[in-house]
């Protein structure tokens, strides 16, 4: 287990290597960063001034070092285009795309789960037939298409709920959220139902085939031949042993909420760390892009080891075969 | 198993690879419908009635100068009187205008057949790079093994942790950021497909190293081995058509993926410019008169799309069950 544990942080380790090289490499390789720092007129020696004051003639692997020195003590740089500090411009949006990517997972799980159970034990009921189609419907349907589809229903034309933007905002001193105010739940609905609804058809799929594997299973039908009830045998045996691959999958699902929040803020210009970075690029913010790959990095870096670790925990099958 | 990849160092063993035994016997396309799968293609109307559907839509997007009613590149044929007008069977709709017109006045229906050619292009495009790359490093990681195995296994493990449409973003967002500003929009296109293809290649590479792990037990590639032939020729032409049959099946499911990602980057304004708009685009540029009441200039490019890519998602379930290939 430690062997394991170590071997993966090892890796980690060695992918945020590989992803800051690149980020680094973006400095390089993406205009002259003196260009954005002085005006048109300066002169050659004070170019070179500066150059030699920001370390750019230094060896690279010195530079290198340096970006990541840096990097881990929390520092990415000034922002080109908003002239700040990059980590305060990332710690301030934060609490947007962590609140959207919460609220959908609960939404995802929540309604995944019951319905997955719903539809695993009673197969043939009408219900379970037009929520296994509407899944497939929502597999197939791209996530900024529901956005849309989703702000023209609510908010052109029955004009309920806000189409954009993130109001409501209560500062906690070091957290703005969006959760304590009606006005605050109201905009954050529409983004996290559209975020969540992949996720929770995914999550529907996967609960029903787990738990239709185990209503086959002898030690179910032990469980009816005791005669136990029907709501022990459904929740207390099969729910609870469907529940390990279900986790796995919910896990990885945070990763994919994540990734595709950057797609739903920018539908719905909810000033999240996604939003942040498609600006970014288009005005060529190379601090913030390097940040953002650092930081989504280092996000589905943890997320990955949580998981495993959390699988070998659960499961000790997997303990045999990788200690 | 490292035989040198020269060819004029072994004449003869290049001749007998040249002329492999099972070459010639049958027509590429009666081969195609003597098997289990042309039989099982007959007996799901879901899948004939989803290859129709793509089959046409390719047709109709790849034939749009020749069956559109209107060049919507040609600023002759354009005018901005006739624009945001709703389709013809709505109320001041006209009648040369199907679908409508978007606010520069362009016919919605041609835009779409424009755009849909355009999206179709750079997902077989972006399929064919993530298909060719992945293949390739798997069939060799596959074949010979050892650290090079590892290596490329251990980065196709890696990036698969991270979500494919967020990897493509971030990639697209580099490669945008590299190029010039002026550039920009010439080199979307490739920057798109560049991204999509890179991100796609994992898993081929995964499904055809599994695939040549098997092959590379039985006994036709041992015999090539035994008679010398280069290791580079036993995987051209004897491994890499025994891999091809899973390959295909996630090519398809590939190509909804490629679609939806170009799309969705068009959509984030990522992607292919409004000038020659790509569908992703067009959804793009009409949610921006959403709010107008001008559903059209969305609605009608957004079902389009989702039409295309529930077909071909279609198409590649049905290969995937009748091939029952063990992916992954």
């Amino acid at each position: 287990m430690v062997a394991f544990i170590l071997r993966r942080l090892m890796q980690s380790l060695l992918v945020m290597l590989a992803v800051s090289a690149v980020s680094f490499s973006l400095f390089n390789f993406v205009g002259d960063p003196v260009n954005n720092m002085v005006g048109q007129d300066a002169t050659r020696e004070q170019r070179q001034q500066i150059r030699v004051e920001l370390g750019l003639e230094d060896p690279i692997l010195v530079q290198y070092s340096r970006f990541v020195g840096n990097m881990v003590q929390g520092e990415f740089g000034v922002s080109y285009r908003i002239r700040r500090p990059v980590e305060d411009l990332i710690m301030e949006r934060l609490p947007a795309t962590l609140e959207l990517v919460f609220v959908s997972a609960i939404l995802a799980m929540g309604f995944g789960i019951a319905a997955g159970v719903y539809t695993g034990i009673r197969r043939n009921s009408w219900l379970s037939r037009v929520l296994l189609s509407t899944s497939l419907v929502g597999v197939s349907l791209p996530t900024f298409i529901i956005g849309i589809g989703l702000i023209y229903l609510f908010a052109v034309h029955l004009r309920i709920l806000p189409s954009s933007g993130r109001s409501g905002t209560v500062d906690l001193g070091w957290w703005k959220t969006s959760l304590l105010t009606r006005e605050g739940w109201a905009s954050i609905l529409l983004p996290a139902i559209t975020l969540s609804l992949f996720q929770a058809t995914m999550i529907l799929r996967l609960v029903r085939a787990e738990m239709m594997e185990v209503m086959r299973t002898d030690f179910i039908k032990f469980a009816r031949a005791r005669g136990l009830s029907e709501r022990a045998v459904n929740f207390g045996h099969a729910l609870k042993n469907t529940l390990v691959p279900v986790i796995t999958i919910i896990g990885l699902n945070i990763g994919n909420l994540i990734a595709f929040s950057v797609i739903t803020e920018t539908v719905f210009q909810w000033p999240g760390t996604g939003l942040m970075f498609i600006q970014s690029v288009d005005f060529v913010d190379v601090p913030i892009m390097s940040a953002y790959l650092v930081f989504v990095a280092l996000m589905f870096v943890i997320i990955n080891l949580v998981v495993d670790i959390l699988y070998v925990a659960i499961d000790p099958r997997i303990r045999i075969g990788s200690a | 198993m490292t035989s040198a990849p020269d060819p004029s160092a072994s004449p003869p063993e290049r001749e007998l690879g040249a002329h492999p035994e099972h070459q010639g016997r049958m027509g590429f396309f009666a081969r195609l419908m003597e098997n289990d799968v042309a039989y099982s293609f007959t007996r799901s109307p879901i899948a004939i009635i989803a290859a129709i559907i793509t089959v046409l839509a390719i047709l109709a997007c790849f034939a749009a100068p020749l069956i559109a009613p209107f060049d919507p590149f040609d600023p002759a044929q354009i005018s901005l009187w006739d624009g945001k007008l709703p389709p013809a069977w709505a109320e001041g709709g006209q009648a040369q205008y199907l679908l409508g017109t978007d606010n520069q006045g362009r016919d919605m229906l041609s835009t779409i057949l424009y755009g849909g050619r355009l999206s179709i292009l750079v997902g077989l495009t972006a399929v064919a790079l993530g298909m060719t790359l992945g293949v390739a490093l798997g069939v060799i990681s596959g074949y010979f093994g050892g650290a090079v195995d590892a290596f490329v296994m251990r980065i196709a493990d890696v990036q698969l942790t991270i979500p494919g449409i967020l990897l493509a973003i971030l990639i697209n967002g580099i490669g945008r950021a590299v190029i010039p500003q002026e550039l920009r929009d010439d080199f979307a296109i490739y920057v798109v497909i560049l991204a999509i293809g890179l991100t796609d290649w994992p898993q081929f590479a995964r499904v055809a190293r599994g695939a040549t792990l098997v092959e590379a037990q039985k006994e036709y590639v041992m015999a090539a081995r035994v008679i010398g032939l280069p290791a580079w020729l036993i995987m051209l032409r004897h491994v890499l058509p025994n891999v091809l049959r899973p390959v295909m099946v996630l090519a398809t499911i590939g190509l909804a993926l490629a679609i939806i990602a170009e799309a969705t980057l068009s959509f984030l304004g990522q992607g292919i410019p409004p000038t020659t708009p790509s569908l992703g685009t067009l959804i793009r540029v009409g949610n921006e008169f959403l709010f107008s009441g001008l559903w059209w200039i969305t609605l009608f490019p957004a079902i389009a799309l989702v039409t295309l890519v529930f077909a071909v998602n279609l198409l590649g379930d049905w290969m995937r069950d009748a091939l029952n290939p063990k992916l992954r």
